[in-house]
């Protein structure tokens, strides 16, 4: 079980850090020894709290690897209960920033709880480490406090269509994802990279966020190809389950987007998503030493297989970390600290190697997996590696931008 | 004649009066000075939280607890506040229009809604106020070209009423403080109307206010109507203080939660709503801080309501307070009962 940060000792730490301060000979130690503050925001309670969680054993992880100490500095992590809706979250990016003065925001999870509470954090200028899909928060409306390392929803989409195109010359696929932002901007990426290659989308369906029966969509299901499915939450499982009950698993083949096919989920899956190919910033199979550690430590700390919430908040925690030892620890000014996070360059992740770009967006490996069941265990063999993958593809940034965001209604047919 | 002055002396009066104008006067100091005596800006902001629920919250007892009307979509009035005053400043309409706008259309959206739902009570009124509210989720959900879909509308600024910016904690503090108390005055008077007591009556005994010749549905009607005045009013707050709107303003949970702050605080008094708003919002951001599962000790304490005191926190803790009193034996024992409506 990871160690909860008990807000009585970030307290009494405080308590003592200010008894010490009122002592003359106090001052300059402490303005070396002053803790570090990392802020997390995330779901813990209600539908959203499964990748909440794995996001606070992430970080929590991370940091206890490096015994709370990034670069010299104590951390003091400090972490909040968005609850999962925009209004909490707004409360609690506050209460990080004005009460507890944080140094760094990891988080949030979902896109509207991030779009609401953007203007308020590059207002009071705290660098924010995202780990929420929303396409604009890097392309149409920046925020200049902002990175991203995990990926835009519609990143690992452009990577998994070139794949279906060329490799598996699929050429007719219908769409399901719930019916939501994250669902239209996943989508349009997909959608965008497989018309643009020649591919056609017979139907786009979208599902209630909470649908317990899949029936009355798997029906309208015929004449394809295959099915590309962008699920998220604990949707997938139920989803997969039956789309194979239905008996359309041996006719149309599924791929999908990180979130339906996480790692975090195998477990639950059973037979029913035996093959299908997903696309993710993050596999758990990736062989590199920093992504050994990583899932050998989460293995360790939560004897659970860790999936993209924990490895992107990992990385996080890691972006953090870089961004100290190139500033010495030195956190006052946070236009230096946002200029430090956007120039970091990784040789080696839990995701590979990765850089960010002038809006803050990772550029970095997508990973497309086919799920197989490797001695009893079901397992996300990367199959191809597509590096350097930008929110923009291969097209041109400004023709990119000049389009609309993805939506319900809308796709470009090609930029 | 009410049996309170029936029973007391006319010196228990005097006394209990000045005591209850010296409290008032200590919670009206207290509130007025939050920014200087409250140690941060979170805490000014939690406060302000509390005072557009409390609106909100003596907004629904107006139908909960005065109407017998039990509704569970007054988050939709809530929300087309927030949504037109969004909607408008987005397009560039000056703050004042916008928030104009914003009320108009929530007191018209209470008389549709009134007129749909009024036709019953009881479970039904209950079904169809919550049928209601979720229509208006689902248009804001869906009409993604004015409501931005799940991704809502923020703006960035706040009016600036007689030139006074209200973009700071306090500022806006001391805006929702001049509405709570205006709010809660109005209240005060309302309660005691001639209105305010055959709404009362419409309550307690329909059909015979309809024999003496009171239109029951008129009634009701306008207290929906000047319950939707006052949640609307909430709403243009509440959007005013986060600066951004989402469909989960006019989400189900909104409205139970404005319900639970009334049946918790107390129905039908005039400090219930307010105890329960301040019940809610502290748990869910100064408590949650500190437990994890504070919703769990949220919870507890509602089951712990329920359990010891049904009529809510605030007439509980006056009950048990007064039992507490006569079983010392130290005072004289003054009988409080509600003042009759005169039939």
């Amino acid at each position: 079980m990871a160690r909860a940060i008990n807000r009585r000792t970030i307290l009494k730490g405080t308590a003592a850090g200010a008894a010490l301060a009122s002592l003359p000979w106090g001052r300059a130690a402490l303005a070396e020894s002053k803790p570090v503050k990392v802020g997390l925001l995330t779901v813990l309670t209600g539908p959203l709290a499964q990748g909440g969680i794995q996001m606070k054993e992430g970080v929590v992880a991370f940091m206890k690897d490096k015994n709370y100490t990034l670069a010299g500095r104590k951390v003091d992590l400090i972490i909040g209960d968005t609850g999962g809706n925009p209004a909490g979250a707004k409360a609690k990016t506050q209460e990080l920033v004005e009460r507890d003065h944080v140094d760094f925001i990891i988080g949030p999870l979902a896109a509207f709880e991030m779009i609401a509470i953007s203007d308020y954090v590059a207002r009071h200028k705290v660098p924010l480490l995202c780990l929420a899909g929303a396409d604009n928060m890097t392309q149409r409306t920046p925020n200049p406090y902002f990175i991203r390392a995990s990926a835009t929803a519609s990143q690992c989409g452009f990577p998994l269509a070139d794949y279906v195109r060329k490799e598996m010359k699929l050429s007719r696929m219908d769409t399901i994802v719930e019916d939501f932002a994250f669902g239209y901007e996943q989508e349009g990426g997909f959608q965008l990279v497989f018309t643009a290659e020649g591919g056609t989308i017979a139907k786009r369906l979208w599902t209630p966020i909470q649908t317990p029966d899949y029936t009355p969509y798997l029906a309208q299901i015929s004449d394809v190809d295959g099915v590309w499915q962008g699920f998220a939450g604990s949707n997938p499982i139920n989803f997969m389950k039956q789309y194979a009950a239905f008996g359309l698993k041996k006719k149309y083949p599924v791929v999908g987007g990180w979130t339906a096919f996480d790692d975090a989920l195998l477990p639950s899956f059973g037979n029913d998503a035996v093959g299908a190919v997903s696309g993710a910033f993050y596999s758990v199979s990736y062989d590199s030493p920093s992504n050994n550690h990583f899932v050998e430590l989460l293995l360790r700390e939560t004897h659970k297989t860790p999936g993209g919430y924990a490895a992107g908040c990992y990385i996080n925690g890691m972006c953090v970390e870089a961004a100290l030892e190139k500033l010495d620890g030195n956190t006052s000014s946070p236009e230096k600290t946002i200029a430090a996070l956007r120039s970091l360059s990784f040789k080696d992740s839990p995701r590979g190697p990765f850089h960010f770009d002038h809006f803050g967006n990772v550029v970095g490996n997508v990973f497309i997996r086919r799920l197989e069941r490797k001695n009893g265990k079901l397992v996300n063999t990367i199959v191809k590696t597509y590096p350097n993958v930008s929110q923009f593809w291969t097209y041109n940034e400004k023709a990119y931008l000049a389009t609309p965001l993805f939506s319900r209604n809308k796709v470009p047919a090609k930029i | 004649m009410s049996l309170r002055h029936a029973l007391s002396t006319p010196d228990a009066e005097k006394a209990s009066l000045s005591t209850r104008l010296l409290a008032l006067g200590i919670v009206l100091a207290l509130l007025v000075t939050v920014p200087i005596w409250v140690p941060n800006s979170y805490y000014v902001n939690i406060c302000s939280q509390i005072l557009i629920w409390a609106v909100f919250a003596l907004g629904l007892n107006i139908l909960v607890g005065y109407a017998g009307l039990v509704s569970l979509g007054q988050s939709g009035l809530f929300g087309i506040a927030c949504y037109t005053a969004a909607y408008l400043v987005s397009i560039g309409t000056p703050h004042f229009e916008a928030g104009l706008a914003a009320i108009g259309l929530a007191i018209v959206t209470s008389a549709v809604f009134a007129v749909l739902s009024l036709r019953t009570t009881g479970i039904s009124f209950l079904m169809i106020t919550l049928a209601l509210g979720e229509i208006l989720w689902g248009i804001a959900y869906r009409w993604v070209s004015v409501t931005g879909g799940d991704n809502g509308i923020s703006v960035n600024t706040r009016p600036t009423p007689f030139g006074i910016s209200l973009a700071s904690p306090s500022a806006f503090y001391y805006s929702t403080l001049i509405i709570f108390l205006v709010v809660v005055a109005a209240m005060y008077v309302f309660v005691e109307s001639p209105f305010g007591i055959s709404l009362r009556g419409t309550r307690d005994q329909a059909r015979r206010m309809t024999t003496l010749g009171y239109n029951v549905w008129l009634i009701r009607f306008l207290a929906f109507m000047f319950s939707g005045l006052i949640a609307g009013v909430a709403g243009l707050q509440f959007f005013y203080y986060e600066k951004f709107v989402s469909p989960y303003v006019l989400s189900l949970s909104t409205s139970a939660t404005v319900l639970l702050m009334v049946i918790s605080g107390g129905v039908a008094t005039l400090l219930g709503p307010i105890v329960g708003a301040a019940l809610v919002i502290v748990m869910q951001y100064v408590v949650s801080a500190y437990i994890q599962q504070w919703n769990l000790v949220l919870g507890a304490i509602f089951v712990a309501i329920i359990l010891f005191m049904p009529e809510g926190l605030v007439p509980g803790s006056l009950r048990l307070w007064r039992a507490l009193r006569r079983r010392r034996g130290s005072a004289p024992a003054v009988v409080t009962v509600p003042v009759e409506p005169e039939s």
